[in-house]
């Protein structure tokens, strides 16, 4: 029998930080040092998160999206990686400063992510209550049975009966793991929120739970999220701005309304026209030619030069820089601002 | 009733599990006319993919019919199948996987005319290959190169260009672009499309991607747990869903339309297994419309206006999504 009971612990409140931004990124550049080559795979971005808002990044395979959030979490491995940045400040604290242990903290305390691949993100021989529970015991420091009792209150936060979580995850079906990654996430109030291609594993429809749950969680604990998507149909679903990549460089940044209604970039333009028009079902396609640039290529102009439409001579010869069209749209262009520039999106 | 090209009677394929029998594709009956697209959409473990490829036997069905062009080749021996595999092709979904690393370009292409003995003389074959690369947009230099060198996009391209050696009049497309990213996925499907007009090719599209499949299926089927639910052409289907699963999956889409909100419906649960199913309505547990009569008896496909076939006993009759 117990005579001493210990006092009840409990989770924290979700961390206060009263900074306009959780995140400050200036100039972050990544490169891959191989044997072979030498691989860009981040050129130089500025990324900023406002309190409790969801920023969107959206691009294709090998435009850098996900090498930016790693090094967020300063989680790209050194070697073959390097980072570089002026700043990169989670919370205000500087990251590329930060110890080990001090890195521990901040992550899945302070800024936690949800990865692509549920099937693949989750120990096989733990039980999904004993992998949320990791988390209280690391960051609250709670007792297991505590840290367990924690666990099963978050698992029905997320929507699955307690009694599972002695279950094991290939108990569970594609949107169920996904569920609980994002508990696991989600365990330590953290109040930033990095979800790298959340849904893509899974079918619409439990997609749209899954982004229903995470939009609803948002809103209950005051995360700000980055989501990294090539879908542009959740962007709209689920952002307040959007940032597109290519070739990893941010190439239009604004509010939703500025990137889908007031579309500058040729390649954002080229993302919509690539997709099926829901109303004419007879309008052709209208892709992007040719491919991605090859990464470990130092481009003199503008990398998306070669395939865009309006490329002039110029777009070969000189970088193109960030332009400010407002206060909250900038565009990455030689040729935004002339005359006979003139962006053509069939609307959707 | 000539023009229709390929006739599927009540197509069943069940695999046997420790579990119990697996109900993979249970009862799936429909035509398609010559130079048309069917899209079959549905979810992971719907049956889609398994219906796509009993139909050209790589999966031996457990029972049905699939006549085409008036033979059922469900009775056909090995030897004829083979023969009979010039007028069906596959492109298969992950162009990743389904080539042989080992093989060049070229020599993936060649594979199927040496199968076929479309040509003998290797000057013909080459002849042939070069034609059939120039027809898909691969550039020659890609002559003698490897898959791995190749991106995604090129990759499928070589899976076409190798389905189409044989001159095929019918093909399976098994999700085709859902490994390719958006730009590449376009010209892809761009270039089925044009293949389908230059070569009078007729379609069965498996994709869980319904803004692609209301671009490229003239007529689209649903299938939900082996069944088809409903099945009209593209924008009927899309305009005026009557099953409540066709209605929740069109709602599902997310979209690029910020200013038009749409009316979301969330399911509640997830597919049940295809194992031991129940004798009722199969979509009834989750299904928010759902009565007694339901949970009694399995709806039929039933024609309800012309050309729009549905499986339920209360279909819908308000407005579609769109």
């Amino acid at each position: 029998m117990e005579i001493f009971k210990r006092k009840k612990k409990t989770v924290q409140q979700p961390k206060a930080f009263e900074g306009e931004y959780v995140l400050d990124v200036e100039d972050l550049k990544i490169r891959y040092e191989t044997d072979d080559a030498v691989v860009y795979a981040v050129n130089g971005i500025d990324l900023k998160l406002k309190r409790k808002q969801t920023l969107g990044l959206v691009g294709e395979t090998g435009a850098g999206k996900t090498s930016t959030v790693l090094a967020l979490l300063k989680l790209i491995p050194t070697p073959p990686g390097v980072v570089e940045a002026k700043k990169i400040l989670v919370n205000g604290k500087d990251v590329m400063a930060l110890s080990d242990k001090q890195l521990q903290q901040i992550r899945g305390n302070e800024i936690a992510m949800v990865f692509q691949d549920p099937m693949t993100s989750l120990d096989p021989v733990y039980t999904v209550g004993e992998q949320i529970a990791e988390s209280y015991m690391i960051h609250d420091k709670l007792s297991k049975k505590e840290a367990l009792e924690e666990a099963k209150k978050m698992l029905e936060i997320v929507g699955i009966p307690a009694e599972r979580s002695g279950e094991f995850p290939y108990q569970f079906s594609g949107g169920m793991k996904q569920r609980v990654v994002i508990a696991i996430a989600l365990a330590c109030r953290p109040n930033i929120l990095i979800a790298d291609e959340p849904t893509t594993a899974l079918d619409v429809t439990i997609q749209l739970q899954v982004l229903e749950l995470m939009k609803q969680l948002n809103e209950k604990y005051q995360t700000s999220t980055i989501m990294i998507t090539h879908d542009l149909g959740i962007v709209a679903e689920t952002c307040d701005e959007v940032a597109v990549m290519y070739a990893g460089q941010i190439v239009e940044k604004g509010t939703l309304e500025d990137v889908f209604e007031n579309t500058k970039h040729p390649y954002t333009e080229g993302l919509f026209n690539s997709l099926p028009n829901m109303n004419d079902r007879n309008s052709k396609l209208n892709p992007i030619k040719g491919l991605i640039p090859d990464p470990t290529i130092v481009f003199t102009g503008c990398p998306f030069a070669e395939r865009c439409r309006y490329a002039k001579e110029k777009c070969f010869k000189q970088k193109p820089t960030v332009k400010h069209l407002s206060e909250s749209h900038q565009v990455k262009c030689l040729r935004y601002d002339e005359a006979d520039f003139k962006i053509e999106r069939s609307l959707k | 009733m000539s023009d229709i090209l390929l006739q599927v009677i009540d197509l069943k394929k069940y695999f046997k599990t420790t579990k119990g029998m697996l109900h993979a594709v249970d009862g799936v009956s429909f035509n398609i006319k010559k130079g048309k697209t069917l899209g079959i959409v549905g979810e992971s473990g719907c049956g889609k993919s398994t219906t796509g490829r009993s139909i050209l036997r790589l999966t031996e069905p457990t029972s049905g019919q699939v006549i085409f062009e008036g033979k059922d080749i469900l009775k056909l021996s090995k030897k004829e199948m083979v023969a009979m595999r010039k007028e069906m092709q596959i492109i298969f979904q992950d162009p990743f996987s389904s080539l042989d690393p080992k093989m060049t370009v070229s020599q993936l292409i060649k594979e199927p005319l040496v199968i076929h003995k479309i040509f003998t003389e290797n000057e013909d074959i080459e002849k042939r290959v070069r034609e059939l690369m120039d027809l898909v947009g691969l550039t020659p230099r890609l002559y003698d190169s490897y898959p791995h060198e190749l991106d995604g996009g090129r990759r499928q391209r070589i899976g076409i260009a190798r389905a189409l050696a044989v001159n095929p009049k019918f093909i399976v497309c098994d999700e085709p672009v859902s490994a390719l990213d958006v730009s590449i996925q376009a010209q892809i499907l761009n270039l089925l499309k044009e293949l389908q007009e230059k070569l009078d090719l007729t379609y069965i599209f498996v994709t869980h991607d319904l803004s692609v499949v209301y671009y490229f299926a003239d007529d689209i089927a649903v299938m939900y747990l082996g069944k088809l639910v409903e099945k009209a052409p593209a924008e009927e289907l899309f305009a005026n869903p009557k099953h409540p699963y066709t209605q929740a999956l069109l709602s599902a889409i997310p979209s690029v339309d910020i200013r038009k909100k749409k009316e979301r419906i969330v399911l509640k649960g997830e597919i049940t297994s295809p194992i031991n199913m129940p004798n009722h309505c199969r979509f009834a547990n989750r299904c928010s419309y759902c009565q007694q009569d339901c949970k009694n008896s399995d709806p039929k496909l039933v024609e309800i206006s012309p050309n729009h076939f549905v499986a339920c006993f209360h279909p819908l009759g308000k407005e579609g999504i769109l």
